[in-house]
């Protein structure tokens, strides 16, 4: 008998409360969201109602102000006044080169780990579960002066390079214990049968490699497109991206009054996040249980 | 695998992690021991045909302008930042001791210091995020592996949201709602029917909120993990458990948590690391003037308009070193069991 069946005679009071807390709980995680998505079609005195919150509902002042009861001022006003889709391009370049650089070097690496017994891939490992634990911040004051002398401070490039490098211990240890629920056998066959170590990573775990690869890989992205620390204090101004570009929206914009043009950019940043749990749902919840399930 | 061919795999990513990794925490610690220049005051006597002559003190910035291209890092100051106001105020902790009016002056005056201040906020919330988080986690986790299928999707689906959110945008999305002309803000004004209630008057508010939004962002995680851990719980178990009349609670108590307790460490120490880390919602709660937390103050004084790189060091190491003291059990741990497993 599964764990399933043997719960199933839950008295009726019981289940009352547990579909009340689960409905609680899905608003508490959802609510905020679609309020907001809600919000950015409103106009400020609506969305940020000084008399009552029913007008961001009804949409009272966008009303008046617009003719509309929605409004797209405040994308129009991010997106092209302020030229938020510069960031939004500067975004999709580092976070694709960051998942595509960070898996190329984290499957080589990880697929080493897990196939030596060796002491100092011990100490490298554990090296990377420190390096994984150090706040992003206190490696960026290290980076700025020697970034600074050398000239190659404020481009992409720069910060792709970083967040891969600070992205590659996660990197290695999924990887690795990825590679770990690879048989040996596998590639060890493939070298009796007399090729070399890497013609078997090629063309014995490359074709087997996929699963774990799209996991880790949304994990990578997610920490690039996420980042906020290392960006905003790598990237000059005109090459920022999207996260630091909110944030330095914030300070200039709420001073004249367009509040509206922050509000819309963070949905407009939101909005990758949504499709991505949508379809990757099930990748994402493995990746997370992944490392708990094995250590 | 032979060591030339381990390392062949390896190289990119080793290079990779020393050079912008463990390099960059050798020049924060060299940092750390500068200081900024001083400035270089030149007297310039000004006569004007008809005033008289007076001497002015200037900064003389073609002097300074060489002394920067000289020693960029700045003035070898040793472990004097490390002991300024500005970090362990080692004096002035030890003037409150010497000299307060009971234990609760005393802890006031040291919280007032700006390094002490951080580091409050960053334990505080380490310490009460995590363990509320991992509770309600659980019993999300509990609610959910109790209802249809049809409902669970949906359910994760949602339930994932609020931690695969950027932290900024995540904590601008509450702010803005919180706020005293928000939605959860002007209905908090309502309820409580004080108009000018306002989460960010008070610390003990603005704590909350930031500690709510804590929770917010962490419960998904220990949810997931914990809901994958469910189903792996040995049916026999529970059978042999309800067998012996086991009540519901009981059932949860003494099969399913010690069940889970391993996944419970992992939870909580990838929890704390995050945790330990707690800056953006600082930044998107505009909450530094009554909440900083550690990497808050190295953020802050590296923007800005004169870098301080010997404070923001100094503070980096003493983060360092606290993220190690937090990781020392595991550490300690995965090290016994390599020997282990090795003899």
């Amino acid at each position: 008998m599964s764990y399933a069946t043997l719960t199933q005679k839950r008295p009726l009071p019981l289940n009352l409360l547990i579909s009340l807390f689960i409905i609680l709980w899905v608003v508490l995680a959802a609510f905020p969201f679609f309020w907001t998505v809600w919000g950015s079609f409103k106009v400020e005195p609506d969305f940020f109602s000084r008399e009552s919150w029913w007008n961001a509902i009804f949409g009272t002042y966008t009303q008046a102000q617009t003719g509309g009861t929605f409004t797209g001022d405040g994308y129009y006003g991010a997106w092209v006044t302020r030229e938020f889709w510069r960031a939004v391009m500067n975004t999709a370049i580092v976070t694709v080169s960051v998942t595509v650089i960070s898996l190329t070097l984290g499957t080589l690496g990880g697929y080493a780990l897990a196939r030596s017994g060796q002491r100092y891939a011990f100490w490298i490992l554990i090296a990377a579960l420190v390096f994984r634990a150090m706040p992003h911040i206190t490696l960026v004051s290290g980076y700025l002066l020697p970034f600074f002398q050398l000239n190659i401070w404020g481009v992409l490039p720069t910060s792709i390079i970083v967040l891969v490098a600070i992205n590659q211990p996660f990197t290695l240890w999924m990887l690795h214990s990825f590679f770990l629920s690879i048989p040996k056998d596998l590639d060890e066959s493939a070298m009796v049968d007399g090729c070399t170590r890497f013609q078997a990573f090629r063309m014995v775990i490359i074709p087997v490699m996929w699963p774990g690869v799209v996991t880790t890989g949304l994990f990578s992205f997610l920490l690039a497109y996420n980042d906020f620390a290392t960006t905003s204090m790598l990237l000059s101004a005109d090459n920022q991206t999207m996260v630091p570009k909110i944030s330095s929206f914030l300070g200039s914009v709420q001073e004249a009054g367009n509040v509206m043009y922050a509000v819309a950019a963070v949905v407009s940043a939101t909005v990758p996040l949504f499709i991505l749990v949508l379809f990757f749902q099930r990748q994402i919840v493995s990746g997370l249980t992944a490392g708990a399930v094995k250590g | 695998m032979p060591h030339k061919t381990f390392f062949a795999f390896i190289l990119p990513s080793l290079i990779a992690m020393v050079l912008f990794i463990a390099l960059p925490i050798v020049s924060v610690v060299v940092q750390s021991f500068h200081v900024e220049h001083q400035r270089v005051l030149v007297e310039v006597e000004n006569c004007q045909p008809f005033g008289g002559c007076t001497t002015e003190v200037r900064v003389d910035t073609a002097a300074m302008a060489k002394i920067r291209a000289e020693q960029p890092m700045g003035m070898f100051n040793g472990l004097g930042t490390y002991f300024n106001r500005g970090h362990l105020a080692v004096a002035e902790v030890g003037a409150i001791l010497s000299n307060n009016a009971g234990f609760g002056d005393a802890v006031s005056r040291i919280y007032n210091l700006p390094f002490y201040k951080a580091l409050s906020f960053t334990l505080v919330f380490c310490f009460v995020v995590t363990p509320l988080a991992m509770v309600l986690g659980f019993t999300i986790a509990l609610a959910v592996n109790a209802v249809p299928r049809a409902i669970k999707g949906p359910v994760i689906f949602f339930s994932l949201l609020p931690m695969i959110i950027t932290p900024l945008i995540g904590s601008l999305i509450l702010y803005w709602m919180i706020q005293s002309n928000g939605i959860i803000g002007a209905t908090l004004q309502n309820i409580f029917d004080d108009p000018t209630l306002s989460l960010r008057q008070s610390p003990a508010l603005t704590w909350g909120s930031l500690l709510f939004y804590g929770v917010w962002t962490n419960a998904p995680f220990s949810f997931v993990v914990f809901y994958a851990g469910l189903q792996t719980v040995p049916g026999d178990t529970l059978e042999s458990a309800m067998i012996d009349g086991a009540s519901r609670w009981e059932r949860i108590r003494y099969v399913i948590i010690p069940h889970l307790a391993p996944l419970a460490t992992f939870v909580a120490l990838v929890q704390l690391m995050d945790n330990f880390r707690v800056f953006e919602p600082i930044v998107g709660f505009s909450a530094e003037s009554n909440a900083t937390s550690l990497s808050w103050l190295i953020f802050n004084d590296l923007s800005g308009d004169s870098q301080l790189f010997g404070s923001a060091g100094a503070t980096s190491v003493i983060t360092i070193i606290g993220v190690v003291i937090l990781l020392s059990p595991v550490l300690v741990r995965t090290w016994r069991e390599f020997n282990h497993k090795v003899v």
